[in-house]
C-alpha cells in the first residue's frame, strides 16, 4: 500500500540549493536541525564522492536501500533507541527491517538537548521526529521528480521507494539518495504528516533494537567498553559525604600484583554543586587505585586503610532527622507554600476531622550496572564512553573540573544498565576523566556495589503532618499539610520540594501547604518520578483515609473530589480532572472493584491515582495479608491515559508493568538510613529489590484520548504505592503511614 | 599463575592470581563481557554461568577452584540445545528493558529447563529468585520461560 502525498512543496527546489550546512528550523521549541552535508559534491552532478552520505543529521540512505537512523537520546532501558527512530522511519516511509539504528553523537548544537529524563522523549519528539522523517522523504521524492521531469505531486512512496503515479515507475530510495545532494530540504512545518490509519511502524509492537545483543551477551553497556591499553580503576570516597582523605597506605596498594598506580584526589571544591544541568555530585575527594584488571585494583584498594578527616555532617542520622521533623512540626512552619480559603475555620466547623503523620525514607537508585565510565585523555583532548542519561552536562563538568575547553571533549553515549535518574549525574564520568589524565592511559572506572549504594544522590526522605476535614455530606472541605523536608545551603534540597499545585490543591476549598526544612549532609536528587513517587503515597493514602471516614466508596470519593470541570488550572500546572476521572472509571470497570466486598478475610483492593509526567494513571491493587503480617500482592490493574497513540505497544507495556512493580518494591522493601553522617546500607543483602517470586501480574489498559502522546518511563509508578497501602487497609483495617511496609506493622 | 579453562568448549588460558573470581577472569582477561558484575556477593545473579551445567555465581568462584569443569557463559548459549530456545523466547517476547541482568536470567532459565523441562510457577520462582531484574521485567521472564518450555504463557 502506498500513501499519497498532498503535502509536498509543489515547486522544484533543487536549483540553487546550497550544498553545505543548510540549517532548517524544525520546531517551535527552537531546535535547529542541521542538515549536515559531508564530502565534496561534484559541481556538475551534485553527486558526492562519498558513496553514502547523510540526507540529514539523522538519516543516511545507502545505495542498497538500507537506512541508518541516529537515535538522539541515551537508552537506559526506557526504549528510546528504538522508539525515536520509529518516528522518523514512519514518515520516511521505510520498512523497519531495513533500518539500522546508531547512537547520535553528543552534539546539542545539531540535535538540541540530548538526555533521558522526565519521561520527555515522547512529548519532545512526537512531532519533531516525524517531521525529520517527512523532510527526508520529501527530498527523496523531489530527487525522483527531477529524474522523471515531473512534479512531486505526481509521486507517492511505498516503503523504500518512490513511485511515479501516472506510470507506476519506481525508484528505490537507495538509487535516489545521492541525487538528494542538490535538493533543498523543505521547511518541516509545511509538510503534512501521515494519517494514523496509514501507520506501518508507529503502533506496531516492536522489539528493542538491541535485543539480539542483549540476549547473546555482546558488548553493549558502559562496563563492556574496551580501549587499547586500557587500565581499570576503583575510586574510594568517604562514607561521610565530602570528607577529605586524611591518610591512605598507597604503597600497600601498589604492592599488589597488577596495580599500576594509587593516588589521592583532592576533589573539586564545587563537587556538591557541580554546575549547570548537572545533578548529584562532581569530583568528590577520594583515593584512586589503577591496575591491569579490575580485580587487582580492588585488591589494592582493600589494602589502602584510608582514614578520613572530620566533617561537619558526621553526626547526622535518620533518627536525628525524625526527631527534628517532630520538633519542627511542633513549632511555626518556616514557609507557607499555599493558603486557600480559611483552613483553620473550616477544620473547626467540620463534621469530621482526621490528623495523620506520614513519613517515607531515603531511597537509592540501585541500577544493576554499577556506575562506571571509560575515559581516554590524550594530547590535551578527552574522549569518554559513558552510560549517562545526561551527556552534555557531563562534558561541561569534565571541562570545568579538568580545565579543558568543552570542544576538546567528546562524549559517546553508551547503553546504561538502568537509569532511574541516577545517571543524570556524571560523577563517574569526571572521575574517569581525572584518573585517565593522571595515569596517562585509557581507564575504566568501575564502582563496587557498595560504592554505588553509599554514594548515590538519594530520593529524599520526608515527613507530612496532615489534617483533613469533611462536611456533613462527606465532602472534603479542608486539608492542611505541614511538609518537613530537607535543605541544602538554606534552599530546598534537590528533588525535595513540593509544588503549590500538588493534588488535591485546587480541589479543596480550604487548603494550606506549609514547609519546614532540616539541613542535610546527604546528597539528594531525582529518582524515577521524582517528588511524585513519595507525594502520591502521602496524599492518595490520606484521601483514602478521608473517604473511609466519610463512609464512601474510595474510588467514587476520588471521582467526586475531581468535580465537574474538565481541566483545572492553567498550563504548565493544568490538571486534567476529566482525564483522571476517565482512568478511575476505567480501572473500576476492568478490575473486580465492584465485587471487592466478597473477598476472603485478609484480602482487599485499594485504589490510587496520580498525574505526573503528563500522564494520567489509576491503579487498583489486590493484596492478601497473612496473620504474620506478610503482604502478598496478587494483581494490579492499571488504566492509563497518555494520549491518542501508543508508539511501541511492546515497550509501553513493559514500562508500565516494570514501573508498577518498581513502586511495589520500594514500598515493600526499601529504605536508606543514615548513621554518623553515612549511609548504612551496602548491597542488595540489606537493600532488597523485588524478586520474581513476589512479582504479580499487572494488567494494563491504555485509553485513547484526543491528546498528543506522552511518555511512559515514570507515571505508572507513583499510584502503585497508595493502591497497595490502601489495599492493605481494606484487607486489615491497618493504615500504612510510614514506608517501607514491615510485617510488624501488620501482625494480627 | 596460568590456568587453562574450558569455556564454551574452548581451552582458554589465563595468567591470573588463583583467588581471582571467575567473573573477572571472564570479563577482564578472556574478553567475554556478557557475564555481568552486579553485587560481588552472589545476591543479584547478574554473573550467572554454568559450571558443568549447574547455574553458579561467577563472582564467588575463585579461578583456582574451576579445575577441569566445563564453564558455559551467555556467549555459548547460541549453540546450546536449550539455551538457544531460551534466547529465542527472550527475543520473541522482548523481555528486556535495560537488559543488564538478562544474560544472568537466561543462564539461570537454561539451567532450570535442562533439569526441569516443564517447570511450574513455583519451580520458576525457586530457580529464578536469585536473579534480580531492577527494571522488574518479571512478568515477561516468567512468560518467556513458559514459552521456551512449550507451555502456555499464563
Amino acid at each position: 500500500m502506498t500513501y499519497h502525498d498532498k503535502r509536498l512543496p509543489q515547486s522544484g527546489q533543487q536549483a540553487g540549493a546550497s550544498r553545505r550546512d543548510v540549517l532548517v528550523s524544525v520546531s517551535a521549541a527552537g531546535l535547529t536541525l542541521g542538515f549536515v552535508v559531508t564530502g565534496k559534491a561534484d559541481a556538475q552532478t551534485g553527486i558526492q564522492d562519498d558513496a553514502v552520505r547523510p540526507l540529514n543529521a539523522y538519516v543516511t540512505v545507502a545505495p542498497d536501500g538500507k537506512v541508518t537512523i541516529l537515535a538522539k537520546a541515551p537508552d537506559v532501558g526506557q526504549g528510546v533507541k528504538t522508539m525515536l527512530p520509529m518516528l522518523i522511519a514512519e514518515e520516511l516511509d521505510v520498512a523497519w527491517e531495513d533500518v539500522r539504528v546508531e547512537m547520535a553523537p553528543n552534539d546539542p548544537k545539531t540535535y538540541g538537548r540530548q538526555f533521558a529524563g522526565g519521561s520527555m522523549a515522547t512529548p519532545m519528539h512526537w512531532d519533531e521526529h516525524r517531521r525529520v522523517g517527512a523532510v527526508a522523504r520529501a527530498m527523496l521524492i523531489q530527487a525522483a521528480a527531477t529524474a522523471w521531469n515531473c512534479g512531486p505531486g505526481d509521486c507517492a512512496t511505498e516503503p523504500g521507494a518512490v513511485i511515479h503515479k501516472p506510470t507506476g515507475k519506481k525508484r528505490t530510495y537507495g538509487s535516489l539518495a545521492l541525487a538528494c545532494a542538490t535538493v533543498t530540504p523543505p521547511d518541516p512545518k509545511t509538510l503534512t504528516l501521515k494519517e494514523p490509519k496509514d501507520y506501518r511502524i508507529v503502533g506496531r509492537p516492536l522489539a528493542q533494537y538491541d535485543t539480539a545483543k542483549i540476549v547473546t551477551g555482546q558488548p553493549l553497556f558502559g562496563i563492556d567498553q574496551r580501549r587499547p591499553g586500557m587500565l581499570f580503576a576503583t575510586y574510594v570516597k568517604a562514607p561521610v559525604f565530602g570528607a577529605k582523605v586524611a591518610s591512605a597506605d598507597l604503597e600497600a596498594a601498589k604492592a599488589v600484583k597488577g596495580v599500576k598506580a594509587a593516588f589521592i584526589v583532592e576533589g573539586h571544591p564545587d563537587a556538591f554543586a557541580p554546575g549547570p544541568g548537572n545533578i548529584g555530585q562532581g569530583l568528590m575527594p577520594g583515593v584512586a587505585v589503577v591496575a591491569e584488571t579490575w580485580w587487582a585494583a580492588k585488591k589494592g584498594r582493600d589494602r589502602l586503610n584510608v582514614t578520613w578527616s572530620d566533617h561537619p555532617t558526621s553526626q547526622q542520622s535518620s533518627k536525628g532527622y525524625a526527631d527534628q521533623a517532630a520538633a519542627l512540626n511542633a513549632g511555626k512552619p518556616q514557609r507557607n507554600l499555599r493558603n486557600d480559603g480559611d483552613v483553620d475555620a473550616a477544620l473547626k466547623n467540620a463534621a469530621k476531622t482526621i490528623e495523620a503523620a506520614y513519613a517515607y525514607p531515603f531511597l537509592s537508585h540501585a541500577n544493576l550496572e554499577p556506575q562506571n565510565c571509560t575515559a581516554e585523555f590524550r594530547d590535551g583532548k578527552l574522549e569518554v564512553w559513558a552510560p549517562t542519561q545526561n551527556p552534555e552536562p557531563g562534558r561541561q563538568l569534565c571541562a570545568k573540573t579538568l580545565g579543558l575547553a568543552p570542544e576538546d571533549i567528546t562524549v559517546h553515549m553508551v547503553r546504561g544498565g538502568g537509569g532511574f535518574g541516577r545517571r543524570l549525574a556524571n560523577d563517574y564520568m569526571v572521575e574517569a576523566a581525572w584518573i585517565s589524565r593522571e595515569v596517562g592511559a585509557p581507564v575504566q572506572v568501575l564502582w563496587t556495589r557498595e560504592d554505588d549504594m553509599q554514594h548515590d544522590h538519594y530520593r529524599p526522605a520526608g515527613f507530612h503532618y496532615l489534617k483533613g476535614g469533611l462536611d456533613a455530606q462527606g465532602n472534603l472541605i479542608a486539608l492542611a499539610d505541614h511538609f518537613v523536608t530537607f535543605s541544602n545551603k538554606d534552599a530546598i534540597a534537590p528533588s525535595a520540594g513540593m509544588s503549590a499545585a500538588e493534588f488535591p490543591s485546587r480541589f479543596v476549598p480550604n487548603l494550606r501547604f506549609d514547609v519546614s526544612m532540616i539541613p542535610l549532609g546527604v546528597p539528594t536528587g531525582p529518582l524515577r518520578a521524582p517528588g511524585s513517587n513519595a507525594l502520591a503515597f502521602v496524599f492518595q493514602s490520606f484521601i483514602d483515609e478521608m473517604a473511609h471516614a466519610a463512609g464512601a466508596d474510595p474510588l467514587e470519593f476520588q471521582i467526586r473530589l475531581l468535580g465537574d470541570q474538565e481541566v483545572v488550572g492553567q498550563a504548565p500546572a493544568a490538571y486534567g480532572a476529566g482525564r483522571m476521572a476517565g482512568v478511575l472509571r476505567a480501572v473500576r470497570d476492568m478490575s473486580p472493584w465492584a465485587s471487592r466486598g466478597k473477598l476472603p478475610k485478609g484480602e482487599g483492593l485499594g485504589v490510587g491515582c496520580y498525574y505526573s509526567h503528563l500522564g494520567y494513571f489509576a491503579e487498583v491493587c489486590h493484596v492478601a495479608v497473612s496473620a504474620e503480617g506478610q503482604v502478598k500482592v496478587k494483581k494490579v490493574w492499571v488504566a492509563a491515559d497518555v494520549g491518542r497513540q501508543i508508539i511501541n505497544p511492546h515497550g509501553a507495556l513493559n514500562q508500565v508493568q516494570g514501573s508498577v512493580l518498581d513502586g511495589l518494591s520500594e514500598a515493600l522493601h526499601q529504605q536508606i538510613t543514615v548513621a554518623n553522617g553515612a549511609v548504612e546500607q551496602t548491597n542488595f543483602t540489606d537493600y532488597p529489590i523485588m524478586r520474581i517470586s513476589a512479582a504479580c501480574p499487572v494488567e494494563v489498559k491504555f485509553l485513547k484520548t484526543d491528546f498528543n502522546p506522552t511518555g511512559l518511563g515514570e507515571p505508572a509508578l507513583p499510584p502503585a504505592i497508595p493502591a497497595l497501602t490502601n489495599a492493605i487497609f481494606a484487607a486489615t483495617g491497618k493504615r500504612i503511614r510510614s514506608l517501607p511496609i514491615t510485617p510488624d506493622m501488620l501482625k494480627a | 599463575m596460568a590456568y587453562t579453562l574450558d569455556v564454551n568448549g574452548k581451552a582458554l588460558r589465563a595468567d591470573v592470581d588463583g583467588d581471582t573470581p571467575l567473573l573477572w577472569v571472564l570479563r577482564d582477561t578472556l574478553g567475554l563481557v556478557g557475564t555481568k558484575y552486579g553485587c560481588g556477593v552472589a545476591a543479584c545473579g547478574a554473573c550467572t554461568v554454568h559450571i558443568d551445567g549447574q547455574a553458579m555465581r561467577a563472582c564467588q568462584i575463585p579461578v583456582e577452584a574451576v579445575g577441569k569443569a566445563k564453564v558455559s557463559t551467555i556467549e555459548g548459549m547460541a549453540t546450546h540445545r536449550i539455551g538457544k530456545k531460551v534466547q529465542a523466547a527472550w527475543t520473541e517476547l522482548d523481555v528486556a528493558q535495560c537488559g543488564y541482568c538478562q544474560a544472568g536470567q537466561i543462564m539461570s532459565a537454561t539451567a532450570l529447563l535442562a533439569q526441569t523441562p516443564k517447570p511450574t510457577d513455583a519451580q520458576i520462582d525457586e530457580a529464578m529468585d536469585g536473579n534480580i531484574c531492577r527494571c522488574a521485567t518479571y512478568v515477561r521472564i516468567r512468560a518467556a520461560i513458559k514459552r521456551a518450555s512449550g507451555q502456555k504463557e499464563a
